[in-house]
Protein backbone atom coordinates (compact mmCIF):
# COMPACT_ATOMS: atom_id res chain seq x y z
CA UNK A 1 0.00 0.00 0.00
CA UNK A 2 1.12 3.57 -0.94
CA UNK A 3 2.28 5.94 1.71
CA UNK A 4 3.73 9.28 0.21
CA UNK A 5 5.04 11.49 2.67
CA UNK A 6 5.97 15.02 1.89
CA UNK A 7 10.01 15.40 1.28
CA UNK A 8 10.56 19.47 0.74
CA UNK A 9 10.41 21.53 -2.50
CA UNK A 10 11.88 20.94 -5.75
CA UNK A 11 13.39 24.14 -5.01
CA UNK A 12 15.59 22.43 -2.52
CA UNK A 13 17.30 20.56 -4.11
CA UNK A 14 19.94 21.75 -7.03
CA UNK A 15 19.50 20.40 -10.55
CA UNK A 16 21.87 17.42 -10.59
CA UNK A 17 22.27 17.19 -7.44
CA UNK A 18 21.05 14.94 -4.29
CA UNK A 19 20.13 15.85 -0.55
CA UNK A 20 19.60 13.76 2.46
CA UNK A 21 16.22 12.87 3.64
CA UNK A 22 15.62 11.10 7.99
CA UNK A 23 11.89 9.86 8.45
CA UNK A 24 10.92 7.11 11.03
CA UNK A 25 14.77 6.08 11.84
CA UNK A 26 15.30 6.05 7.96
CA UNK A 27 17.71 7.36 5.49
CA UNK A 28 17.09 8.44 1.91
CA UNK A 29 19.15 10.07 -0.74
CA UNK A 30 16.87 12.35 -3.11
CA UNK A 31 18.12 13.04 -6.36
CA UNK A 32 16.92 15.88 -8.98
CA UNK A 33 17.96 15.44 -12.80
CA UNK A 34 18.57 18.40 -15.48
CA UNK A 35 15.33 17.61 -16.76
CA UNK A 36 13.15 18.31 -13.75
CA UNK A 37 13.00 14.05 -12.74
CA UNK A 38 13.34 13.16 -8.84
CA UNK A 39 14.43 10.13 -7.44
CA UNK A 40 15.21 8.48 -4.59
CA UNK A 41 17.18 5.47 -2.79
CA UNK A 42 18.28 3.91 0.50
CA UNK A 43 20.82 6.62 1.77
CA UNK A 44 23.48 4.60 2.56
CA UNK A 45 25.98 3.42 0.30
CA UNK A 46 26.28 -0.51 0.36
CA UNK A 47 29.63 -1.11 0.47
CA UNK A 48 30.15 0.86 3.92
CA UNK A 49 27.65 2.97 5.90
CA UNK A 50 28.37 6.13 4.47
CA UNK A 51 25.68 8.83 3.41
CA UNK A 52 25.39 9.38 -0.60
CA UNK A 53 24.02 12.44 -0.14
CA UNK A 54 27.61 13.52 0.58
CA UNK A 55 28.51 12.19 -2.82
CA UNK A 56 28.62 13.37 -6.34
CA UNK A 57 26.21 13.47 -8.78
CA UNK A 58 27.09 12.49 -12.43
CA UNK A 59 24.11 11.95 -15.19
CA UNK A 60 22.54 9.26 -13.89
CA UNK A 61 25.42 8.21 -11.23
CA UNK A 62 25.84 8.92 -7.56
CA UNK A 63 29.24 8.41 -6.47
CA UNK A 64 29.78 7.67 -3.15
CA UNK A 65 31.84 10.45 -1.35
CA UNK A 66 34.13 8.11 0.57
CA UNK A 67 35.60 5.16 -1.79
CA UNK A 68 34.39 5.88 -5.60
CA UNK A 69 31.21 3.35 -5.15
CA UNK A 70 29.03 3.98 -7.76
CA UNK A 71 25.40 3.47 -8.69
CA UNK A 72 22.93 4.19 -11.08
CA UNK A 73 20.28 6.16 -9.24
CA UNK A 74 17.21 5.60 -11.55
CA UNK A 75 18.17 1.47 -11.71
CA UNK A 76 19.92 1.21 -7.77
CA UNK A 77 22.48 -0.80 -10.33
CA UNK A 78 25.91 -0.96 -8.72
CA UNK A 79 28.33 0.20 -10.95
CA UNK A 80 31.53 -2.11 -9.97
CA UNK A 81 34.46 -2.56 -7.52
CA UNK A 82 33.94 -1.28 -4.67
CA UNK A 83 29.85 -1.76 -4.59
CA UNK A 84 28.78 -5.32 -5.43
CA UNK A 85 25.43 -4.84 -4.08
CA UNK A 86 22.76 -2.65 -5.46
CA UNK A 87 20.98 -0.14 -4.06
CA UNK A 88 17.22 -0.31 -3.28
CA UNK A 89 15.27 2.68 -4.92
CA UNK A 90 12.04 4.19 -3.90
CA UNK A 91 8.78 5.48 -5.92
CA UNK A 92 8.77 9.45 -6.05
CA UNK A 93 6.48 12.06 -7.77
CA UNK A 94 6.25 15.72 -7.91
CA UNK A 95 2.95 17.72 -7.25
CA UNK A 96 2.67 21.53 -6.98
CA UNK A 97 6.70 21.71 -7.10
CA UNK A 98 6.77 19.51 -3.88
CA UNK A 99 8.36 16.41 -3.98
CA UNK A 100 6.51 12.95 -2.30
CA UNK A 101 8.09 9.54 -1.34
CA UNK A 102 6.48 6.62 -1.03
CA UNK A 103 7.87 4.93 1.81
CA UNK A 104 6.12 1.42 2.09
CA UNK B 1 54.28 -4.38 33.47
CA UNK B 2 55.94 -2.27 30.53
CA UNK B 3 54.90 -2.95 27.02
CA UNK B 4 58.08 -1.58 25.13
CA UNK B 5 59.10 -3.73 22.39
CA UNK B 6 56.31 -6.02 22.45
CA UNK B 7 54.48 -6.72 19.08
CA UNK B 8 51.72 -5.41 17.90
CA UNK B 9 49.49 -7.62 16.11
CA UNK B 10 48.67 -6.14 12.73
CA UNK B 11 47.14 -8.73 10.67
CA UNK B 12 43.36 -8.13 10.11
CA UNK B 13 42.32 -11.61 11.98
CA UNK B 14 43.92 -11.52 14.57
CA UNK B 15 43.74 -10.19 18.34
CA UNK B 16 43.23 -6.70 17.50
CA UNK B 17 40.44 -6.59 15.46
CA UNK B 18 38.04 -7.48 17.99
CA UNK B 19 39.53 -4.84 20.12
CA UNK B 20 39.26 -2.31 17.62
CA UNK B 21 35.40 -3.14 17.10
CA UNK B 22 34.91 -3.06 20.84
CA UNK B 23 36.59 0.38 20.93
CA UNK B 24 34.37 1.83 18.28
CA UNK B 25 37.06 2.80 15.82
CA UNK B 26 35.49 0.47 12.95
CA UNK B 27 33.79 2.21 10.30
CA UNK B 28 33.68 4.98 12.25
CA UNK B 29 32.61 8.90 12.15
CA UNK B 30 35.50 10.83 11.80
CA UNK B 31 36.22 14.42 12.18
CA UNK B 32 35.61 16.44 9.01
CA UNK B 33 36.02 20.41 8.20
CA UNK B 34 32.55 21.90 7.74
CA UNK B 35 32.54 22.93 3.84
CA UNK B 36 29.12 24.27 2.20
CA UNK B 37 27.50 21.67 0.25
CA UNK B 38 28.26 23.94 -3.46
CA UNK B 39 32.25 23.98 -2.73
CA UNK B 40 32.75 20.72 -1.71
CA UNK B 41 30.52 19.89 -5.18
CA UNK B 42 32.78 21.97 -7.08
CA UNK B 43 35.34 20.54 -5.43
CA UNK B 44 34.89 16.70 -6.36
CA UNK B 45 33.96 17.77 -10.23
CA UNK B 46 35.92 15.90 -12.34
CA UNK B 47 37.63 17.07 -15.31
CA UNK B 48 40.35 14.91 -17.85
CA UNK B 49 42.15 17.77 -19.32
CA UNK B 50 44.83 18.16 -15.60
CA UNK B 51 44.98 14.31 -15.83
CA UNK B 52 45.41 13.89 -19.83
CA UNK B 53 48.54 16.66 -19.23
CA UNK B 54 49.71 15.22 -16.41
CA UNK B 55 49.72 11.77 -18.20
CA UNK B 56 51.07 12.77 -21.55
CA UNK B 57 54.19 14.25 -19.38
CA UNK B 58 54.75 11.66 -17.56
CA UNK B 59 54.91 9.23 -20.49
CA UNK B 60 56.86 11.51 -22.27
CA UNK B 61 59.28 11.54 -20.13
CA UNK B 62 59.57 8.28 -19.51
CA UNK B 63 59.99 7.62 -23.07
CA UNK B 64 62.76 10.34 -23.10
CA UNK B 65 64.86 8.74 -20.21
CA UNK B 66 64.71 5.56 -21.78
CA UNK B 67 65.75 6.65 -24.92
CA UNK B 68 68.73 8.45 -23.17
CA UNK B 69 69.25 5.58 -21.17
CA UNK B 70 69.66 3.66 -24.43
CA UNK B 71 72.16 6.13 -26.05
CA UNK B 72 74.71 6.24 -22.75
CA UNK B 73 74.61 2.33 -22.09
CA UNK B 74 77.71 1.56 -20.92
CA UNK B 75 78.60 5.02 -20.04
CA UNK B 76 78.46 6.80 -16.67
CA UNK B 77 75.85 9.07 -18.73
CA UNK B 78 73.45 6.09 -18.24
CA UNK B 79 73.53 6.51 -14.59
CA UNK B 80 71.35 9.49 -14.11
CA UNK B 81 69.19 8.48 -16.53
CA UNK B 82 67.95 5.38 -14.84
CA UNK B 83 68.01 7.05 -11.84
CA UNK B 84 65.36 9.50 -13.24
CA UNK B 85 63.62 6.99 -15.69
CA UNK B 86 63.03 4.48 -12.54
CA UNK B 87 61.80 7.60 -10.29
CA UNK B 88 59.20 8.14 -12.77
CA UNK B 89 58.63 4.19 -13.38
CA UNK B 90 58.83 3.04 -10.04
CA UNK B 91 57.75 6.52 -7.72
CA UNK B 92 55.48 8.59 -10.20
CA UNK B 93 53.18 5.69 -11.24
CA UNK B 94 52.62 4.72 -7.65
CA UNK B 95 50.44 8.02 -7.15
CA UNK B 96 48.96 7.52 -10.35
CA UNK B 97 47.84 4.13 -9.08
CA UNK B 98 45.99 6.09 -6.06
CA UNK B 99 45.00 8.69 -7.58
CA UNK B 100 43.03 6.45 -10.30
CA UNK B 101 42.13 3.86 -7.60
CA UNK B 102 39.85 6.49 -6.47
CA UNK B 103 38.47 6.93 -9.84
CA UNK B 104 39.04 10.70 -9.34
CA UNK B 105 42.05 11.56 -11.62
CA UNK B 106 40.24 11.63 -14.91
CA UNK B 107 36.37 12.57 -15.69
CA UNK B 108 36.20 9.62 -18.04
CA UNK B 109 36.25 6.41 -16.43
CA UNK B 110 37.81 4.28 -19.04
CA UNK B 111 41.20 6.75 -18.86
CA UNK B 112 40.94 5.91 -14.95
CA UNK B 113 41.01 2.25 -15.26
CA UNK B 114 43.20 2.43 -17.92
CA UNK B 115 45.86 4.06 -16.04
CA UNK B 116 45.05 2.15 -13.13
CA UNK B 117 45.81 -0.79 -14.48
CA UNK B 118 49.17 0.37 -16.57
CA UNK B 119 50.48 2.10 -12.92
CA UNK B 120 49.31 -1.23 -10.84
CA UNK B 121 51.79 -3.38 -13.41
CA UNK B 122 54.28 -0.70 -13.22
CA UNK B 123 54.72 -0.47 -9.00
CA UNK B 124 54.14 -4.36 -9.20
CA UNK B 125 51.15 -4.48 -7.03
CA UNK B 126 48.01 -6.55 -7.88
CA UNK B 127 45.38 -4.34 -9.12
CA UNK B 128 41.91 -5.86 -7.23
CA UNK B 129 43.63 -6.70 -3.88
CA UNK B 130 44.79 -2.99 -3.79
CA UNK B 131 41.74 -1.37 -5.11
CA UNK B 132 40.26 -3.27 -1.47
CA UNK B 133 42.24 -2.95 0.16
CA UNK B 134 43.14 0.91 0.01
CA UNK B 135 39.09 0.78 0.53
CA UNK B 136 40.21 -0.25 3.54
CA UNK B 137 42.78 2.20 4.47
CA UNK B 138 40.31 5.13 3.61
CA UNK B 139 37.53 3.66 6.27
CA UNK B 140 39.77 2.44 9.10
CA UNK B 141 42.72 4.77 8.82
CA UNK B 142 45.60 3.41 10.86
CA UNK B 143 43.71 1.45 12.63
CA UNK B 144 45.06 -1.58 14.23
CA UNK B 145 43.56 -4.51 12.89
CA UNK B 146 41.49 -3.49 10.31
CA UNK B 147 44.07 -1.28 7.68
CA UNK B 148 45.95 -3.72 5.70
CA UNK B 149 48.34 -0.89 4.33
CA UNK B 150 50.18 0.32 7.62
CA UNK B 151 53.76 1.09 6.44
CA UNK B 152 55.89 1.52 10.23
CA UNK B 153 54.17 -1.20 12.19
CA UNK B 154 55.35 -1.16 15.95
CA UNK B 155 58.04 -1.77 16.86
CA UNK B 156 59.46 -0.41 13.78
CA UNK B 157 61.82 -2.38 12.29
CA UNK B 158 64.48 0.00 10.26
CA UNK B 159 66.11 -2.61 8.06
CA UNK B 160 62.70 -3.55 6.95
CA UNK B 161 61.95 0.22 5.79
CA UNK B 162 65.78 0.80 4.53
CA UNK B 163 64.85 -2.29 2.37
CA UNK B 164 61.76 -1.24 1.55
CA UNK B 165 63.49 2.07 0.18
CA UNK B 166 65.02 -0.63 -2.84
CA UNK B 167 61.51 -2.12 -3.04
CA UNK B 168 62.50 -5.62 -1.30
CA UNK B 169 60.02 -6.58 1.25
CA UNK B 170 57.54 -4.88 -1.41
CA UNK B 171 58.43 -7.70 -4.15
CA UNK B 172 58.89 -10.44 -2.29
CA UNK B 173 55.65 -10.11 -0.62
CA UNK B 174 53.88 -9.43 -4.14
CA UNK B 175 55.58 -12.33 -5.96
CA UNK B 176 54.32 -14.57 -3.04
CA UNK B 177 51.20 -13.38 -3.12
CA UNK B 178 50.55 -13.67 -6.69
CA UNK B 179 52.12 -17.24 -6.57
CA UNK B 180 49.27 -17.64 -4.12
CA UNK B 181 46.44 -16.10 -6.28
CA UNK B 182 47.82 -18.32 -9.50
CA UNK B 183 47.62 -21.35 -7.72
CA UNK B 184 43.61 -20.29 -6.63
CA UNK B 185 44.24 -18.87 -3.01
CA UNK B 186 43.54 -16.14 -1.12
CA UNK B 187 44.81 -15.27 2.71
CA UNK B 188 42.75 -14.94 5.04
CA UNK B 189 43.64 -11.46 5.29
CA UNK B 190 42.47 -10.61 2.26
CA UNK B 191 39.32 -12.59 2.79
CA UNK B 192 38.32 -10.31 5.05
CA UNK B 193 38.46 -7.34 2.55
CA UNK B 194 37.76 -8.69 -0.83
CA UNK B 195 34.32 -9.96 -1.30
CA UNK B 196 33.68 -13.59 -2.57
CA UNK B 197 32.40 -11.95 -5.73
CA UNK B 198 35.35 -10.24 -6.27
CA UNK B 199 37.79 -13.01 -5.45
CA UNK B 200 38.02 -14.64 -9.01
CA UNK B 201 39.06 -12.09 -10.13
CA UNK B 202 42.31 -12.17 -8.06
CA UNK B 203 42.79 -15.11 -9.26
CA UNK B 204 42.91 -14.15 -12.73
CA UNK B 205 44.40 -11.03 -12.49
CA UNK B 206 47.85 -12.98 -10.74
CA UNK B 207 47.89 -15.60 -13.65
CA UNK B 208 47.95 -12.95 -16.16
CA UNK B 209 50.45 -10.86 -14.70
CA UNK B 210 52.72 -13.94 -14.27
CA UNK B 211 52.51 -14.90 -17.47
CA UNK B 212 53.27 -11.20 -18.44
CA UNK B 213 56.61 -10.77 -16.22
CA UNK B 214 57.63 -14.60 -17.38
CA UNK B 215 56.98 -13.27 -21.07
CA UNK B 216 59.46 -9.92 -20.25
CA UNK B 217 62.70 -11.92 -18.79
CA UNK B 218 62.00 -14.90 -21.57
CA UNK B 219 62.32 -12.04 -24.05
CA UNK B 220 65.52 -10.30 -21.94
CA UNK B 221 67.23 -13.73 -22.26
CA UNK B 222 66.69 -14.59 -25.66
CA UNK B 223 67.89 -10.83 -26.71
CA UNK B 224 70.51 -11.26 -24.44
CA UNK B 225 69.20 -7.62 -23.18
CA UNK B 226 70.02 -6.27 -19.94
CA UNK B 227 68.52 -2.76 -20.71
CA UNK B 228 64.69 -4.54 -21.22
CA UNK B 229 64.56 -5.70 -17.60
CA UNK B 230 65.88 -2.05 -17.04
CA UNK B 231 62.78 -0.72 -18.26
CA UNK B 232 60.08 -2.73 -18.09
CA UNK B 233 58.81 -5.34 -15.12
CA UNK B 234 60.24 -5.81 -11.86
CA UNK B 235 63.72 -4.21 -11.76
CA UNK B 236 62.40 -0.54 -12.41
CA UNK B 237 59.79 -1.17 -9.73
CA UNK B 238 62.39 -1.69 -7.38
CA UNK B 239 65.49 0.13 -8.16
CA UNK B 240 62.68 3.43 -8.76
CA UNK B 241 60.54 3.46 -5.89
CA UNK B 242 62.32 4.93 -2.97
CA UNK B 243 61.31 8.54 -3.41
CA UNK B 244 57.56 7.00 -3.33
CA UNK B 245 58.62 4.90 -0.35
CA UNK B 246 59.76 8.22 1.79
CA UNK B 247 56.75 10.14 0.54
CA UNK B 248 54.53 7.02 1.93
CA UNK B 249 56.09 7.02 5.45
CA UNK B 250 55.75 10.57 5.65
CA UNK B 251 51.92 9.95 4.65
CA UNK B 252 51.31 8.82 8.52
CA UNK B 253 54.66 7.34 10.19
CA UNK B 254 55.18 8.23 13.44
CA UNK B 255 51.59 9.75 14.19
CA UNK B 256 49.05 7.62 16.62
CA UNK B 257 46.86 5.01 15.69
CA UNK B 258 43.55 4.34 16.51
CA UNK B 259 42.41 7.57 16.39
CA UNK B 260 39.53 9.43 14.47
CA UNK B 261 40.49 12.39 13.47
CA UNK B 262 42.51 12.68 10.10
CA UNK B 263 44.54 15.54 11.71
CA UNK B 264 45.96 13.94 13.83
CA UNK B 265 47.13 10.58 11.80
CA UNK B 266 47.94 11.88 8.66
CA UNK B 267 50.57 14.68 7.38
CA UNK B 268 50.06 18.01 5.14
CA UNK B 269 53.37 18.71 3.60
CA UNK B 270 54.16 21.55 1.54
CA UNK B 271 56.29 20.24 -1.79
CA UNK B 272 58.15 21.98 -4.13
CA UNK B 273 56.52 21.47 -8.12
CA UNK B 274 58.86 18.65 -9.04
CA UNK B 275 57.70 16.26 -5.94
CA UNK B 276 54.45 17.62 -6.63
CA UNK B 277 53.95 16.40 -9.90
CA UNK B 278 55.86 12.91 -8.69
CA UNK B 279 53.27 12.43 -5.51
CA UNK B 280 50.14 14.11 -7.48
CA UNK B 281 49.81 16.29 -4.88
CA UNK B 282 49.28 13.58 -1.82
CA UNK B 283 51.36 15.88 0.01
CA UNK B 284 47.86 17.19 0.73
CA UNK B 285 47.48 14.09 2.88
CA UNK B 286 45.19 15.10 5.47
CA UNK B 287 42.79 16.95 2.89
CA UNK B 288 42.52 13.69 0.68
CA UNK B 289 41.97 11.83 3.83
CA UNK B 290 39.44 13.56 5.05
CA UNK B 291 37.84 13.88 1.38
CA UNK B 292 38.66 11.14 -0.76
CA UNK B 293 36.67 12.28 -3.61
CA UNK B 294 38.51 15.70 -4.14
CA UNK B 295 40.76 14.90 -7.40
CA UNK B 296 44.10 15.70 -6.82
CA UNK B 297 44.02 18.73 -8.79
CA UNK B 298 41.74 19.93 -6.57
CA UNK B 299 43.76 19.34 -3.50
CA UNK B 300 45.27 23.04 -3.16
CA UNK B 301 42.59 24.68 -3.00
CA UNK B 302 40.72 22.30 -0.62
CA UNK B 303 44.07 22.91 1.70
CA UNK B 304 43.17 26.71 1.44
CA UNK B 305 39.55 26.00 2.85
CA UNK B 306 40.51 23.84 5.65
CA UNK B 307 44.14 25.24 6.77
CA UNK B 308 42.89 26.99 9.58
CA UNK B 309 41.23 23.58 11.18
CA UNK B 310 44.82 21.33 10.90
CA UNK B 311 47.75 21.53 13.27
CA UNK B 312 50.90 23.32 11.63
CA UNK B 313 51.22 22.30 8.17
CA UNK B 314 54.99 21.03 7.34
CA UNK B 315 56.89 23.54 5.06
CA UNK B 316 58.80 21.15 3.75
CA UNK B 317 59.58 17.12 2.90
CA UNK B 318 62.57 17.86 4.65
CA UNK B 319 60.50 19.27 7.85
CA UNK B 320 58.31 16.39 7.75
CA UNK B 321 61.21 13.58 7.35
CA UNK B 322 63.16 15.70 10.77
CA UNK B 323 60.32 15.22 12.84
CA UNK B 324 59.62 11.39 11.72
CA UNK B 325 63.08 9.86 11.74
CA UNK B 326 63.02 10.44 15.62
CA UNK B 327 59.70 9.22 16.12
CA UNK B 328 60.55 6.04 14.37
CA UNK B 329 63.82 5.35 15.86
CA UNK B 330 61.93 5.36 19.22
CA UNK B 331 59.23 3.28 18.52
CA UNK B 332 61.93 0.39 17.55
CA UNK B 333 61.73 0.42 21.17
CA UNK B 334 58.69 1.79 22.57
CA UNK B 335 55.67 0.83 20.21
CA UNK B 336 53.35 3.11 22.64
CA UNK B 337 55.47 6.53 21.51
CA UNK B 338 53.62 8.67 19.11
CA UNK B 339 54.16 12.15 17.75
CA UNK B 340 51.39 14.36 19.38
CA UNK B 341 50.09 17.15 16.61
CA UNK B 342 48.77 20.39 18.36
CA UNK B 343 44.93 21.33 17.00
CA UNK B 344 43.91 24.88 16.05
CA UNK B 345 42.40 26.07 19.35
CA UNK B 346 38.71 26.48 18.04
CA UNK B 347 38.74 23.10 16.69
CA UNK B 348 40.66 20.85 19.54
CA UNK B 349 37.76 19.65 21.14
CA UNK B 350 35.88 17.94 18.28
CA UNK B 351 37.79 15.07 18.08
CA UNK B 352 37.68 11.93 19.59
CA UNK B 353 41.25 10.18 20.23
CA UNK B 354 40.97 6.93 21.21
CA UNK B 355 43.30 4.31 23.20
CA UNK B 356 45.04 1.70 21.09
CA UNK B 357 42.45 -1.65 21.91
CA UNK B 358 45.81 -3.40 23.54
CA UNK B 359 46.76 -0.97 26.05
CA UNK B 360 42.89 0.20 26.69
Amino acid sequence: MANWIEVCSLDEIDPEDVMRFDHNQHSWAIYRCPNGEVYATSGHCTHERIHLADGLVMDDIIECPKHNGRFNYKTGKAQGAPVCEHLKTWPTRVENGLIFLNVE
Amino acid sequence: MSSFGTRRDYSLTGASTPHAHAAGLVSANWYQTDIPRKTMKALMTRRDAPAIRDTLLWLALLVLFAGLGYLSWGTLWAIPCFVAYGVLYGSASDSRWHECSHGTAFKTRWMNDAVYQIASFMVFRESHVWKWSHARHHTDTIVVGRDYEIMAKRPVQIARLIAGLFGIPQTWGTLKSLLQHAGGDLNSEERNFIPLTEQTKVIRYARQTLLVHAAIIALALHLQSFYLVMVIGVLPSMYGVWIAFIFGLTQHAGLPENVLDHRLNCRTILMNPVFRFIYSNMNYHTEHHMFPMVPYHALPQLHELMKAELPVVYPSTFSAIREMLPALLIQTDNPEYDIQRELPQRSATDHQPAQHPQTA
